[in-house]
């Protein structure tokens, strides 16, 4: 997995609630059998008009979104379908942050599993950020996993809640996979007991 | 299973305990999973991620295997059109294969949507871990089971390891008290559910239904209240197991030989007397009229004598500027009286509603009607079990003489990876479980209700109280 330390990038604000996976990545595109590639289909409902051109009103469409890679959304990102192919797009799309003031529970933990950094923050704060993203064109933050800080350059600056395990994970970009077999000893007596 | 220690305990919390290989202070457990279900969309990734690393399956008879997302349920003689769709249930076909899982083929006589099948063949079980790559592995928890939905990384996590990492969920009670009214099943029980807790109140919490009105259900209406959990941002759903439970199961064909010891031990699993939840909400049954949805989450939703809500309705600006959007999505002014809403297509089926009791609940009220010159309906059994068993009973006979479509089992227009789709802006009455934007076809409307609000709706072309149904 891609580690994740620091980074600051380009904000592009999404005003919606109840954002779901079946609109981060529509079931068509879901019959792909590889992990990368996605990040074109991203939002493809919202983003195309019906001949298939770029919907200019979409928000990842408008020229100052352009290379964004921090998504502030609302609350309940990621609710509805397990696809992880979900995160596959946002990442694929060059989103690495993505701040709510509350996450669906399989979408959170499975950004966690593709070096992305979901972040949870209150409404107020997020209230603030959407604020701030509107005043100062060209809006960037910080997210700094080492430091459990999110900073812009015009005085905001908080301290980040992130589970610490899954703070080393990210940090180091460890396979969960190697780090369970570690354990492999546990299991097999595990599955003795229980034969 | 292990002793039962000396404090009251939930279900969730025993079947917790029963599972935790390891635990750590301020890290996930690693919790032992019992069955994993895989179907053709959520899996490819996960055993190519398995070759890549030269891991094998540990437990591949664990694991289960069926295409059920992406079938056609047209003519199964035929070949597959769609050739991307093809690629994923072949790739599903030979990924078992060599990594030696038992797969259930578009021909087997017990293909179906995953969750149909598990419970069917008697794989799911009370006190099991069951995970699944799709969000409503919850239904699975009406056995009295842990069972919830895992992205693709961690499909491949218990492919190699037939553990999950897991933080542990907060409990949350759902008590319904009383008896449900006439013509109230179980699906508008749940919608109900959601829209009082809305799509997100269950965000962090494993549910545990309770109370008289759980009690009396069927074990098939017990799977659609579970199956919802999702719909609320719930981990998981689960039901304590009871006779009704060991009915069902006794006699299907992969329940333990020794059924009666089994029973003994399922019987340790209910919440002891005095077990506490982290939150508990009560609700009344007399409260809960036939439902339908209005808007894009399972949540905007009404009774069927009530009326769509306006954004002036809602009491915040996130709220409002959501149901402004739903309304626009759906092609509604709000304020219309729901069974003034005309439909153009009605879809009986899912794995929320695909089962043997959901169709007969259909049938009932189809039978002697004909469905409206302005819809297009269609049934779409949840298994081939469930299509034989109500061909048996001449179910297929009653629909296709009020004109519904007769299908082939698999998700079908639930999520429309399939052929079975809505047209832009065509409104649909359906028994499925989502109602997002696009849902079962880009620019359609979807309105979630129960069988048999969805067959009258087919009946009338427009929705009608079930309960004034002749």
């Amino acid at each position: 997995m891609k580690a994740f330390t620091t980074h600051t990038g380009l904000v592009v604000a999404m005003d919606r609630a109840n954002v779901d996976t079946d609109q981060i990545i529509p079931k068509q595109f879901l019959k792909r059998i590889e992990r990368t590639g996605f990040g074109e289909f991203l939002f493809w409902d919202w983003a195309k008009l019906d001949d298939g051109s770029p919907n200019p009103d979409f928000e990842l469409n408008k020229p100052e979104a352009t290379g964004a890679s921090v998504l502030l959304a609302r609350r309940n990102f990621g609710c509805g379908s397990s696809r992880e192919h979900a995160p596959w797009a946002l990442e694929d799309f060059g989103f690495r942050v993505i701040l709510a003031p509350s996450f669906a529970d399989i979408f959170y933990n499975n950004c966690f599993k593709n070096g992305m950094l979901p972040i949870q923050l209150s409404e107020e704060q997020i209230d603030e950020l959407f604020h701030r993203a509107a005043q100062h064109a060209g809006y960037e933050l910080t997210a700094d996993l080492e430091a459990c800080t999110l900073s812009d350059t015009h005085g905001f600056s908080t301290e980040l809640e992130v589970q610490p395990f899954r703070r080393h994970c990210l940090l180091n970009g460890l396979d969960d996979i190697g780090l369970t077999f570690e354990h492999e000893d546990k299991i097999s007596a595990y599955e003795a007991a229980h034969a | 299973m292990t002793a039962s220690t000396d404090s009251p305990r939930t279900l969730f919390q025993k079947i917790w305990d029963n599972h935790i290989v390891h635990s750590e202070e301020g890290r996930q457990s690693i919790l032992y999973v019992d069955l994993q279900l895989v179907h053709e969309v959520t899996s490819a990734q996960a055993f190519e991620g398995l070759r890549l690393a030269g891991r094998r399956v540990r437990r591949a008879e664990r694991t289960i295997a069926t295409a059920d997302h992406n079938v056609p349920t047209s003519d199964r003689s035929l070949p597959i059109l769609d050739q991307i769709s093809k690629q994923q249930i072949d790739t599903l076909r030979d990924n078992c294969k060599e990594f030696g899982i038992k797969h259930y083929d578009l021909n087997d006589p017990n293909q179906g949507i995953v969750h149909v099948i598990g419970p069917e063949l008697g794989y799911t079980q009370p006190g099991m871990t069951i995970v699944c790559g799709d969000s409503h592995t919850s239904t699975h928890g009406a056995f009295g089971s842990l069972a919830f939905g895992i992205g693709t990384s961690e499909v491949e996590h218990v492919l190699a390891t037939q553990t999950l990492l897991q933080f542990k969920p907060k409990t949350l009670e759902l008590r319904v008290d009383g008896e449900l009214r006439p013509h109230v099943t179980a699906k508008d029980m749940i919608l109900y559910l959601i829209g009082q807790i809305t799509t997100d109140g269950g965000t962090g919490y494993c549910v545990e239904y309770t109370g008289e009105v759980v009690r009396g259900l069927s074990m098939e209406n017990r799977m659609t209240v579970c199956n919802m959990s999702i719909e609320a941002g719930a981990r998981a759903g689960m039901i304590a197991p009871d006779e009704t439970t060991y009915e069902y199961l006794r006699g299907r064909q992969f329940v333990p030989q020794d059924f009666d010891a089994a029973v003994k031990r399922w019987k340790q699993l209910p919440s002891d007397a005095g077990a506490t939840y982290d939150k508990s909400l009560t609700f009344a049954a007399a409260d809960i009229a036939p439902q339908v949805t209005w808007g894009t989450n399972p949540g905007l939703v009404v009774s069927v004598d009530g009326k769509v809500p306006t954004p002036g309705d809602f009491e915040d600006a996130t709220e409002q500027k959501t149901a402004a959007g739903a309304l626009d999505y759906m092609g509604l002014q709000g304020g219309e009286p729901i069974t003034d809403l005309k439909l153009d297509r009605v879809f009986i089926g899912s794995c929320t509603n695909g089962r043997i009791e959901d169709l007969r609940e259909a049938a009932a009220v189809a039978k002697g009607h004909k469905v409206s010159d302005r819809v297009s309906a269609m049934v779409v059994p949840g298994s081939g079990q469930v299509k034989q068993q109500a061909e048996a009973e001449g179910l297929d006979s009653i629909f296709k003489e009020a004109g519904f479509d007769w299908r082939e089992a698999g998700c079908s227009m639930c999520l429309a990876m399939n052929p079975d789709k809505l047209e832009p802006g065509e409104r649909c009455a359906s028994t499925s479980n989502r109602n997002f934007e696009g849902r079962q076809g880009k620019g359609g409307r979807t309105h979630l209700v129960s069988p048999a609000m969805a067959a009258a709706a087919a009946g009338a072309g427009h929705f009608v109280d079930i309960r004034d149904w002749k």
